[in-house]
């Protein structure tokens, strides 16, 4: 049953351990940019773990060919091109709030940050 | 290039100026191959702005900002946006849906006149993701010294 | 104290996915559920209905345009959004 698991879906493993590492770092990091980092971290394994799933095991890129061929799912690709997109719109947004966070108040500590704007 | 350099690093700017054409031509490439090969708008347009950046990061924001300026960024984003959404209103005055390329009179069959909208869609799409990219670029980036 | 409670909650998170992960179709399976609902469609009907051999490109400009448009939309937004938020005025 556990052999099964590490065997055959391992992929889902990697991608939970990046996803807590990702969710680690945006909870327990107290430094703004960190926590935009782990905030990275955790969509990418979303990514990884959406593109895995589109996986059909001796497929190839979904572009017809002129001869029969097995394709893999080309839905999951589309989502996360767009999905990319957003993550990168939403971290330079983030990391724009950051720049902005440290010209105000000279800091990036989360706990001063909110002593200061007592 | 003939300006002062702004960063001493005779091996970035020797590379960057040969990479910057090639980079350029390439996400050309992939913005017109988008259809019938691996590419498409958002990966040609990230393409297009990395060669910005490199050339940025070797000649200084004023260079860089002497070719495309931030204005000139601002009304290449508006239209490429201006050309999908425009797209979709040409499919809805020629009787069709939003975004309905079937129907827009190009072409022989739907299928082609789809093959076009896509393709104008797709350089829609590049350029506001190029223009966009670069100029988030341009924000965060360090200012120089008399900036 | 802080430090510590995010390590556990780490690892209770950790321990749930894991413990979904035993109902996912294994890597690379034809008769996932997610291989089997509209891909076939899309693999079959994209050319002729798209005219672009790219299926990524099809279902991304064609059966998700507006979806695309409105992905536009967010990165233009977020563009204007940083501008306003640190562009200093240029002298």
């Amino acid at each position: 049953m556990v052999l099964e698991l590490i065997f055959t879906k391992y992929n889902y493993i990697i991608y939970i351990t990046l996803m807590t590492i990702g969710f680690y770092g945006m909870i327990g990091k107290r430094n703004l940019i960190k926590k935009l980092i782990g905030m990275s971290i955790f969509q990418y394994s979303i990514f990884l773990f959406y593109v895995s799933a589109a996986d059909v095991s001796g497929g190839t890129a979904p572009i017809l060919l002129k001869e029969p061929a097995v394709y893999v799912n080309p839905l999951p690709h589309v989502l996360i091109l767009t999905a990319i997109v957003v993550a990168v719109s939403t971290l330079a947004v983030g990391l724009s709030l950051a720049i902005r966070i440290y010209r105000e108040f000279g800091t990036l500590d989360e706990d001063k940050i909110l002593e200061l704007s007592k | 290039m003939k300006a002062a350099p702004v960063s001493n690093d005779i091996i970035l700017r020797t590379g960057a100026s040969i990479m910057v054409p090639v980079i350029l031509l390439w996400g050309l490439y992939v913005l017109i191959h988008g259809a019938i090969g691996p590419g498409g708008g958002f990966q040609a347009g990230v393409i297009l702005a990395a060669g910005f950046i490199l050339y940025t990061t070797a000649f200084g924001l004023k260079e860089a900002k002497k070719i495309l300026s931030v204005k000139l960024l601002m009304v290449i984003a508006s239209t490429g946006l201006f050309i999908y959404a425009g797209v979709g209103m040409l499919a809805i005055i020629f009787g069709g849906n939003f975004l309905e390329y079937g129907v827009i009179p190009i072409g022989r069959t739907p299928a082609e006149a789809s093959k076009y909208g896509i393709e104008m869609v797709e350089l829609g799409i590049g350029l506001t993701v190029m223009s966009i990219m670069l100029s988030i670029f341009y924000d965060i980036a360090l200012k120089e010294k008399g900036e | 104290m802080r430090r510590y409670l995010a390590i556990l909650s780490c690892i209770i998170f950790w321990a749930i996915l894991v413990y979904g992960v035993s109902d996912l179709p294994a890597l690379g399976d034809p008769e996932a559920p997610a291989n089997k609902h509209v891909a076939p469609r899309y693999v079959e009907g994209s050319y002729k209905e798209s005219g672009v051999p790219n299926i990524v490109t099809a279902i991304l400009a064609n059966y998700r345009g507006y979806d695309t448009l409105g992905e536009t939309t967010v990165i233009f937004t977020a563009g204007i959004t940083v501008m306003v938020l640190i562009r200093r005025k240029e002298k």
